[in-house]
This record gives C-alpha cells, sequence and structure tokens, in this order.
C-alpha cells in the first residue's frame, strides 16, 4: 500500500502543471497502468476508488473485504455434499464451455463424423472433473455462453460450473466461487502486423478497439483507454450494435480482419487462439500488461463442489513433465503460447 | 345587357306554342347562350332555331358522355393493367426476393451444422437462394424508380446483399480449415441478414404490396362523371323525343331513337363493364391477394423458424435474450412458430375452396409434426445428446428438416393455387373493361350522328 500511495503522489506531482482534475485523474490512471495492473487486482482496485467515479464504488467495498488473495480456494477434498450429489443423481455435469476459443474450448468442423465436436483444454478439464464425479468422462452436457453470461449462467443454474477461460478476480468472487487457478494468462493487445499499434499504450489513441462484453480487457479499457473508442452507442440495450463489444473475444477477430476495428484486447492465452487463426496479426507489446489466473467457477457458496474440484486439480497437476496438465497444455496451447514448465501453483485459504 | 331581349321573346312564344314544354328549353337554352350569345338569341325565338340548338345540345351531351367514358375507363383499364401486369408481379417478386434471403441464411446454417464439408444439396440450395434473389433485384430495380421508398430498399438490399455473401464464403474458409472463425462468421452473417437485409425485404414487400392494393383501389373507383353524364344524355334525349311528340304528335324519330339506343348501349355496357370488372378485382383482392399476403408470411415465418432452430444448435446457447434468462434463437423459434400458426389458421379461413385449403391443411399438419420433432430434438440436447438432437434436426430422416420441407412445399403449393385465383380474377377483371373505350368512342359517335339526323329531319319539315 505504502509504495502504491507513493507512485501515485510523484504521478500527481508531475503533473500538477497541466492543471485540472481530468489531469489528475489520467495520471493516477496511468499509474495503475504502469506499476499497479501487474500485480493483483486487489491492489489495482485501491487506486480505482481514488480516481473516483460512480464505477468505483464497488471496487472500494469489495476491498474493504481484505480481497488480498483471490486466487486462494478452499482446500481440496474428495468429499460429497449437495451439489455433488445433485450431479450424481442426474448422472450429467452440466458445463459452462466456450466454442469459440481456438485450443481452449471450440467446436472443430473438421472433426469426425459422430463425435462431440468441442475440443480444447478447457474441455480436457471439463472431463476430467467428469470423469472424478461421475466415472465417465462423456457424462457431460456442454452449454456454451457467451463471456458476459458466465455467472448469469451459475446464479440461475443453467449450469454447475463453468469452465472457460474465466479470470479469476475480487469483483467476481462476490458472486460466484472459484476453483484454485489452473492457467496463468494476461491481457495483451492483438492488432495487424504492419499496424501503427505498438501495444497498450499511446499507440490505441484514436484507435477502434474491439473487447468482448462482460471480460477483464473490457474493464481494463474502462480504467485506462488511452483516448480508444472502445464502446458501442447503444451497449447493454436491444439496438446494441455490436461492433466493439460483442458476446466472443473471436467475433473481435471478424471485425478486425474486415477492417471494422483496429484493434482487440484479451488475454494473451485467447489471442494466441486468434493468431493461430490469422497469420496476418500478432500480439503487440512483448509481453501482457496484466497478469490474471483462470479458475473453474460454480455458484457461490458451492463449496462441495469447488473443493472436489481443487481435488481433481492436485490430481491433474501430479506427475511433473508427465502430468495431464502438461500433456493438455502440449496438445492445445505450447504452439501459441509456449515455454511453460509448470502449471501455476495452488493457492488455499484456511476457512 | 343581352338578356332582357330573350326574356321577353319567351313568352311570346308560349302562348303561341302549347304551354307544357316550353318551360324547360329556357335554361338549356341559356347555357348555350352564353357560348354563342347573339347567335342564339336570335335562333331560339323560332322553332326551326330552337330545334337547331336542341341538335347540336344533345349531340354535344352524348359525345361528352363517350369522350369521359372513354376516358375514365382507359384510366381504370390502365389500373387493373397494372394490377394484372405490374404491381402484383412486383409485389410477388418483393416475396420471392424476402423468401430467397431467408431460407439462404437457413441454407447456411443447416451446412455450418453438418460439419467441414457442406452436403452438396444445402449448398445447391444457398446458390440458387442467392441468384434468385439477385436475379430479382434487378429486375425490381429495372421497374423502380430509384427515389421512392422501394427504389431505396433495393439499393440496400443491392449494396448489402454481395456483403452477406461474402462473409458466409469467410465463414466457409474457416470451416474448412476446422477454425472456429467460421461459426464467428456465420453469425455475424446472420446477424447482417437479420438486422439489415430481411427487414429491408420485409420493407419492400410492404411497399409493393401497398402500391398493389392503390392500382386495385383505382381500377375499382366507381366513373361518377361517365355515369352522370350518361343519364343526363339520355335525359336529355328522351325530353327531346316527348318535346317532338308533343308537338307533332309523331310517335318516333328514327335519328334520336337511334341516339337514344346507342347512349342507353353504352350506359348499360359502361355499368355492367365496370360492375364486373370491380367484382373481380374485389374477388383477386379477396380470394386471391389477401390469402398471398398471409401464405407469404406465413411461408418466411416458417423459414425464420427453421433458421432459428439450426442457430439454436449452431450457437449451443452462446446468445441468450436480453434479459440473459433464455437462449435467443430458441425464444425467436417459439415466436415465428406461433406467428405461423396464427397465419395458417388464417390462410384456412380466406382458403375459398378445396384445392386452396388442402394445402394449407396439409401445411397445418406437417407443422405439428415439426413441432413434435423439435420437441423430441430439445429434450435429447438439454440433455446432453448434442450429436443425437443434431440427427433429429438437420438428419435425412424422421427430422424437423423433413417437417420443414413438407411445410415448405405445402405453402409453395397454396401459394401457387392462390396466385392462380388472382391472376384468373384480375385478367377477367381487366377483360370486362377491354373494348369500352373503344366502343364508347364509337358508340357516342353513333348516337351523336343520329341525334343531329333525327334533328335535321324535323327541321326539314319547315323548308
Amino acid at each position: 500500500m505504502t509504495r502504491k500511495g507513493a507512485g501515485r503522489w510523484s504521478a500527481r506531482g508531475r503533473l500538477r502543471g497541466w492543471g485540472g482534475v481530468t489531469g489528475m485523474a489520467a495520471a493516477c490512471a496511468m499509474t495503475a497502468a504502469l506499476t499497479l495492473l501487474p500485480l493483483s487486482h486487489g491492489g489495482a482496485e485501491v487506486l480505482g476508488g481514488d480516481a473516483a467515479g460512480p464505477g468505483t464504488a464497488q471496487a472500494v467495498q469489495i476491498t474493504a473485504d481484505n480481497c488480498t488473495d483471490p486466487e486462494a480456494s478452499l482446500p481440496p477434498s474428495s468429499g460429497s455434499g449437495p451439489n455433488i450429489e445433485k450431479i450424481k443423481k442426474r448422472g450429467k455435469l452440466i458445463a459452462g464451455v466456450d466454442q469459440n476459443s481456438f485450443s481452449w474450448g471450440y467446436r472443430n468442423p473438421a472433426a469426425g463424423e459422430g463425435k462431440d465436436k468441442l475440443e480444447g483444454f478447457d474441455i480436457d478439464l471439463v472431463r476430467a472433473i467428469a470423469e472424478n464425479i461421475l466415472g465417465d468422462r462423456d457424462a457431460v452436457i456442454f452449454r456454451a455462453i457467451p463471456t458476459n453470461q458466465r455467472i448469469a449462467a451459475l446464479e440461475n443454474e443453467k449450469v454447475d460450473v463453468v469452465v472457460r477461460t474465466m479470470t479469476i478476480n475480487c469483483s467476481r468472487l462476490k458472486q460466484v466461487s472459484f476453483s484454485t487457478a489452473y492457467f496463468q494468462a494476461g491481457q495483451q493487445v492483438l492488432a495487424p502486423k504492419d499496424s501503427t499499434i505498438t501495444g497498450f499504450d499511446k499507440s490505441l489513441t484514436g484507435k477502434r478497439v474491439c473487447t468482448a462484453e462482460g471480460s477483464t480487457a473490457y474493464e481494463a479499457l474502462e480504467k485506462q483507454s488511452f483516448g480508444a473508442v472502445f464502446k458501442d452507442p447503444h451497449d447493454g440495450t436491444e439496438a446494441d450494435e455490436d461492433q466493439l463489444t460483442v458476446p466472443n473475444q473471436l467475433d473481435c477477430l471478424v471485425r478486425l480482419q474486415l477492417g471494422e476495428v483496429d484493434a482487440v484486447v484479451t488475454d494473451n492465452a485467447l489471442a494466441a487462439g486468434q493468431t493461430a487463426q490469422d497469420p496476418a496479426v500478432e500480439l503487440k507489446g512483448g509481453k501482457p500488461f496484466t497478469t490474471e489466473y483462470y479458475g473453474v467457477a460454480a455458484k457461490l457458496g458451492a463449496d462441495d463442489l469447488v473443493a472436489r474440484v481443487n481435488q481433481v486439480l492436485v490430481d491433474y497437476r501430479r506427475g511433473g513433465a508427465n502430468s495431464r496438465w502438461m500433456q493438455s497444455y502440449q496438445r492445445w496451447l505450447e504452439d501459441g503460447l509456449p515455454g511453460m514448465k509448470s502449471p501455476p501453483a495452488p493457492k488455499y485459504r484456511s476457512n | 345587357m343581352t338578356y332582357p331581349p330573350s326574356v321577353h321573346t319567351a313568352p311570346e312564344h308560349e302562348r303561341a306554342q302549347p304551354p307544357v314544354a316550353a318551360t324547360v328549353p329556357a335554361p338549356s337554352q341559356r347555357g348555350v347562350l352564353s357560348v354563342t350569345a347573339d347567335k342564339v338569341r336570335a335562333a331560339a325565338t323560332t322553332e326551326p332555331g330552337r330545334l337547331q340548338i336542341i341538335g347540336a345540345v344533345l349531340a354535344l351531351l352524348v359525345v361528352a358522355f363517350g369522350a369521359v367514358t372513354a376516358f375514365e375507363i382507359a384510366d381504370r383499364a390502365s389500373a387493373a393493367d397494372d394490377v394484372v401486369g405490374r404491381s402484383q408481379p412486383l409485389s410477388a417478386d418483393a416475396a420471392a426476393i424476402y423468401r430467397s434471403l431467408a431460407d439462404a441464411d437457413t441454407a447456411a446454417a443447416s451446412g455450418f451444422l453438418a460439419g467441414a464439408q457442406e452436403p452438396r444439396d444445402v449448398h445447391d440450395r444457398y446458390e440458387k437462394d442467392i441468384r434468385e434473389a439477385s436475379r430479382l433485384l434487378v429486375k425490381a430495380a429495372a421497374n423502380t424508380d430509384a427515389s421512392t421508398k422501394s427504389g431505396q430498399e433495393i439499393t440496400t438490399l443491392n449494396e448489402q446483399l454481395p456483403r452477406y455473401t461474402g462473409l458466409i464464403e469467410r465463414a466457409r474458409a474457416g470451416n474448412r480449415q476446422g477454425l472456429p472463425l467460421g461459426g464467428a462468421y456465420i453469425r455475424y452473417a446472420n446477424q447482417q441478414m437479420s438486422k439489415v437485409l430481411l427487414p429491408a425485404a420485409e420493407r419492400l414487400y410492404a411497399a409493393e404490396t401497398g402500391r398493389l392494393g392503390e392500382d386495385s383501389d383505382s381500377a375499382r373507383a366507381w366513373p361518377f362523371f361517365s355515369l352522370g353524364l350518361g343519364v343526363v344524355a339520355l335525359t336529355g334525349l328522351v325530353w327531346a323525343q316527348r318535346r317532338n311528340y308533343r308537338r307533332t304528335n309523331r310517335v318516333f324519330n328514327h335519328g334520336l331513337l337511334v341516339a337514344t339506343a346507342a347512349s342507353t348501349v353504352l350506359l348499360l355496357w359502361l355499368a355492367v363493364g365496370h360492375t364486373v370488372a370491380r367484382a373481380e378485382l374485389h374477388a383477386a383482392d379477396v380470394n386471391g391477394q389477401q390469402s398471398l399476403d398471409v401464405l407469404n408470411h406465413a411461408r418466411i415465418d416458417s423459414l425464420k423458424a427453421r433458421a432459428n432452430e439450426n442457430l439454436t444448435l449452431v450457437a449451443r446457447g452462446a446468445v441468450l435474450t436480453a434479459d440473459g434468462r433464455n437462449d435467443k434463437y430458441e425464444t425467436d423459434y417459439n415466436t415465428n412458430m406461433k406467428a405461423l400458426g396464427e397465419e395458417l389458421r388464417r390462410a384456412g379461413k380466406l382458403a375459398d375452396d378445396d384445392q386452396g385449403s388442402g394445402p394449407v391443411a396439409k401445411a397445418v399438419d406437417a407443422v405439428s409434426e415439426w413441432q413434435g420433432r423439435h420437441r423430441t430434438a430439445r429434450s435429447a440436447d438439454d440433455g446432453g445428446d448434442y450429436e443425437g438432437a443434431l440427427t433429429l434436426i438437420i438428419g435425412p430422416k424422421d427430422s424437423t428438416g423433413e417437417s420443414f420441407e413438407r411445410v415448405d412445399d405445402a405453402l409453395k403449393q397454396a401459394l401457387a393455387h392462390e396466385q392462380g385465383e388472382f391472376t384468373r380474377a384480375a385478367k377477367n377483371g381487366q377483360g370486362a373493361l377491354g373494348g369500352l373505350p373503344t366502343g364508347a368512342a364509337a358508340l357516342a359517335a353513333l348516337a351523336a350522328v343520329a341525334a343531329i339526323v333525327g334533328v335535321n329531319r324535323r327541321l326539314s319539315e319547315y323548308r
């Protein structure tokens, strides 16, 4: 806290010459982007609260709940509970997944006849959970859900778990329960190779930037947009244009290819899937400007299920270079995201 | 001025002649007086002069009757020609454009569901729909003023259709390579279709159908001036003969008789011909056009329902309604099916014969079969059997696709029948007015000549 505070003050000092509250707010936000976002979200939201504005009031409350380590989850357990019993009684696990994220969860139109064509790293994990609970890796009902419906789908009990490149963070922890982290990713800018855009920086000024509705990428732009255009005039209404904010990150690649947007902000893990589908685009700015962890989400308070999923993840990580996690990584992700030697280490909380 | 002398002379004559008829001609003479006042005033003082005036007035009345009839009926006939040869075909074409576009979108979604290798027949169907839509758009553009509402819609469609097909081709390319990007393009193409192209096609259809209604109304408008002038001309002829009879005790004047007969024939022809045309055009509207309109909407709703049914499986729950509670495509499917049911019920009521109601009944059967199969497919999908649901929806046998084809075939049959009904009735209506403008001119000329001859004959007795 102290260090962050100091950073903020020095930024204000530099910018006092501009005068005006706007300049100061921008300075705060820029400091956040440069110094805080690579750290945990808890830290970033302290500053978000300070920068004022209606959207940040909620963030202050969350910090007040001591959300310092959102990735810490319940200890693993093979025990049962009401949520596990419900799944067993049904005989099927209902999983909310994506069918548009190449290598994560996607429908492979070229897959053979009679096969379920959903494939990817997330899909493998769903099958491992089904195998653990029901003894059958195929006992799954896959529901494709849009990015902004992941939480609603859990709250309305449309799905048991969401395994869909979902970032664990403090604000979401108010609404759903997360497993331990199963992947480390970060936000990055994607643009055509010959674009003047160099990364998440001033080169975005005046550019049209596409994100998925309800994604952490959109939240990052709300905090700091560098003057980029990233909102549709009728977002959140029936007349939504779905041009700059879209149901799925892959829809952004469609708009990018058609020249309707200039850049895409999304997780590097998903962006790697986009570059794999279009060699004319690339990730900009070297490395991600945030660090995020993906977790399996369950309904808030479904502790038996979360503990069980954590147990599945323990088994999934076990075995070093030959673990199932590594096997799945090598099969789906290594080409686009090379260099990972192991899954992120799990963190557990005591209560 | 000029009036006092003529007012003075009239009573003098009333004393000399039988008084009964004399009061009547005075006003009609006055009307003519205003044209060639002096000459007529002089002529009106003598019986031969009056006869000359009467002859001229009768001839003028009859010629006016013929001319106005020819003019008004030519107008009605050209409106009827427009109904048969122009606005109804344009309305039918607009419906075909709308249908082709909806069908192309359905085929694209079906092809995507089938996997990387699109089935040949689905591909052909898509190609045929796009060809049909393009061809009809060119035709519609040639028949429409670009500045009108319809012209603007046609421009929108012409601009957006290549864009749509471009998106579909990109989707195909992605699909072939096994990339999920293909699916994203399919959804984007569908968004373009349902937000831009289909609404424009629907507005075009509404505009063209509106124009058809206007043409039909103007063809059916009563020719009041013709009928009124006909009655006036006949009254004039009868009055002249009655005057003649009173003054000479001669029962018949051949010329005037022929003129009366010709005018009567023309008036009857006009009244009967137009009444028949009205009745037939009304029948074309009620028995044909109203059914066609309902059936066109039914067919398009069935296509939309089918596209949404396919998209339910394409999206797999990825697109929800605005409140986030239900699957958007399933909700839209239910809305389309409800509209379809309602339209089929109305089409059943409007169908006036077995040939019309038969296909509609078949369509109703097929729709209930479709809905039953859809429920089975939905419960399979909800139960986790995606592949099973897929087979139930796009499979070759016992699938909702098969039921949809049955609905479509039945509606196609019903549309063909109603189109036949419309064209037959409208052509009858058009035919009822045929020859009337020419006939009116000929009969009026005959009547005018006969009237003059008749009056001259009487006039010759004074020489």
